[in-house]
């Protein structure tokens, strides 16, 4: 339930940020260029006189939307294709299991880097590369559980009533599998999180000035010992919301499959 | 036995090829004419030219695939446009910086990880469990690179204790060498220790629960030898595997701590790379780390076979 509601705030905020940041989140102001945390400033300002609390708030739709667009991806593009190779199995399964072994054989992250590195930096370059380098988990898990569907009588039923392939893959298969590709669904969000903080902290993902929780700790860095506020707001931001929602895809996983009650 | 390393090496050479396919692939993403990317900032004409010689850039997809495939199965990852100097040489110089980091993070979560994951599992639903669960989804929620900040502010800044940055190598003084790598290696090895405390964990749950253990208890054994030599021993197992899948992610974190402590190691070759333009130096790093990936799975099934007898028949 914590899990839930520090989502849901955290996308209340980014949905509220024009409304609710005290400052223009990319307004410099020379007279509070790193100014300590203030009634002015809450959460202090960092070396342009920026306000830090309305880049927080308005960094938190950056987050959240790499996060859920990158995984959108994943899954757009993961369930068709393990579908294909769990329900077709032979040749179409080897093939398609070899790429996703390949796949899964670059790190994550270094997967995500090169891709960022040649498509461009930007956000949507950024989430397209976190949502290539995601997709074989959720090849190898629809895959995986397609398998297992396939061996249930109800599939065995709907075939001997001469329903064509399509359709059972798609309305007696998928239904069935789709409580634990939510549960990965839920915490590849907050690895997607992680990873488009990552390449905004490498100068990969959003550029400034807009503000996103990476490059603002990227900045941070060269600040640390005069202006630590600058360093503690965005990460301490990353984390409550990477927490949140692994903490939800735990939750989501005990309450969706029995096995991990 | 034989039959499954058999099995398992002969699938490496499709993945291998896939692998390779898909770096060649990624030059195919840069915008516009390779040969002009490639060249990085300074277009040099004659640079494009000799780009354009070198990759065939005039051929066909498949025949340029393949004799960029040919190179590299002969050793040559191309050249760095930047230093001028082939990537192969630049990853040897590099490596043993990362090695080490490497090295140092995964004993450093080898000691907090199993010592958590034991601890909770022997003492499962006390707060010495809650608190390990605490642990461990602390260290998989942590973005490192704000854990590197966090530490250089305590230990650099306010105590004074720790340089902020910087590498010694160990040849030239290893006292300052272990003082500057000791905080980059415990950024790196805290979330690797969650994901191994969480696997030790649920080993240990599983096997504490079997027979052998309960009789191990009955014949009066002392807990300590039941829980160290009995049961951990056998909870390693589906460790050593689980945990060598996590390595793929302890080097995707070296990147970012690399970059935070400014390490001049694999990391910091590929992100620098990466603002050169370096295309060639970004492809080569991504082979190497895929294959070194590749053979590390493996030797951790090898490694499994070994530790675990039953399977060997």
């Amino acid at each position: 339930m914590f899990g839930l509601a520090v989502v849901l705030l955290f996308i209340t905020v980014a949905l509220l940020a024009p409304w609710i940041a005290p400052y223009d989140p990319v307004a410099t102001d020379w007279g509070a260029i790193r100014a300590a945390p203030s009634s002015a400033h809450f959460f202090g300002a960092d070396e342009l006189g920026r306000d830090v609390l309305s880049r927080v708030l308005w960094g938190a739709r950056a987050s959240i939307l790499a996060g859920v667009v990158s995984v959108s991806i994943s899954l757009l593009f993961g369930v068709p294709i393990g579908m294909l190779a769990g329900y077709l199995g032979r040749w179409v399964d080897a093939l398609i299991s070899r790429i996703t072994d390949a796949m899964l054989a670059c790190p994550f992250l270094i997967l995500a880097i090169a891709l960022a590195a040649f498509l461009g930096p930007s956000l949507t370059n950024a989430m397209i590369a976190i949502g290539i380098s995601a997709t074989p988990i959720f090849i190898r898990l629809t895959r995986a559980q397609v398998l297992s569907a396939k061996a249930e009588d109800y599939v065995e039923a709907a075939r001997a009533l001469g329903n064509p392939h399509w359709r059972i893959a798609l309305r007696h298969i998928l239904p069935n599998i789709v409580a634990p590709l939510i549960v990965q669904a839920t915490l590849a969000i907050a690895a997607a999180v992680i990873a488009e903080a990552s390449l905004s902290f490498l100068g990969l993902g959003q550029q400034p000035p807009t503000p996103s929780w990476g490059s603002m700790l990227n900045t941070a860095r060269n600040y640390v010992d005069q202006a630590p506020w600058m360093a503690i707001w965005p990460g301490l931001s990353i984390f409550l919301l990477v927490l949140s929602f692994n903490l939800l895809g735990d939750g989501l996983r005990d309450a969706l499959d029995p096995r991990h009650k | 036995m034989l039959n499954y390393l058999l099995h398992r090496l002969a699938l490496i050479v499709p993945t291998l090829f896939f692998v390779s396919v898909l770096i060649f692939g990624l030059q195919q993403l840069l915008p516009g004419d390779p040969a002009i990317a490639l060249a990085g900032e300074d277009r040099d004409p004659e640079v494009v030219a000799f780009l354009r010689a070198k990759f065939h850039l005039d051929e066909p997809l498949p025949v340029r695939y393949w004799y960029w495939a040919k190179g590299v199965l002969q050793g040559d990852l191309g050249d760095s446009v930047r230093i001028q100097k082939p990537v192969s040489e630049l990853i040897t110089e590099k490596l043993p910086v990362t090695l080490q980091l490497a090295a140092m993070a995964i004993v450093i979560a080898l000691v907090i990880g199993l010592t958590a994951g034991v601890i909770s599992a022997v003492k499962k639903d006390t707060w010495w469990d809650y608190g390990a669960n605490v642990f461990a989804l602390w260290g998989l929620s942590t973005p490192n690179f704000w854990l590197g900040i966090l530490l250089i502010l305590l230990f650099a800044v306010h105590l004074g204790w720790l340089p902020a940055s910087g590498y010694v190598s160990p040849f030239e003084d290893l006292k300052e060498n272990l003082a500057s790598m000791i905080m980059p290696a415990f950024v790196l090895g805290n979330a690797f220790a969650a994901v191994l405390m969480r696997h030790t964990r649920s080993a240990m749950l599983q096997v504490l629960s079997s027979d052998y253990v309960r009789t191990a208890r009955a014949k009066g054994l002392d807990e300590r030898v039941v829980v160290l030599k009995h049961a951990l021993r056998n909870a390693l197992v589906p460790v050593i595997t689980l945990g060598a899948l996590g390595l793929g992610e302890l080097l995707g974190g070296a990147v970012l701590t690399e970059q935070v402590f400014s390490i001049p190691g694999f990391g910091k070759l590929i992100v620098d790379a990466v603002f050169n333009r370096d295309y060639s130096v970004v492809q080569g790093v991504v082979l190497f780390t895929a294959s070194a990936y590749i053979l590390l799975n493996l030797l951790a099934d090898m490694a499994y076979f070994y530790v675990n007898p039953r399977l060997r028949h």
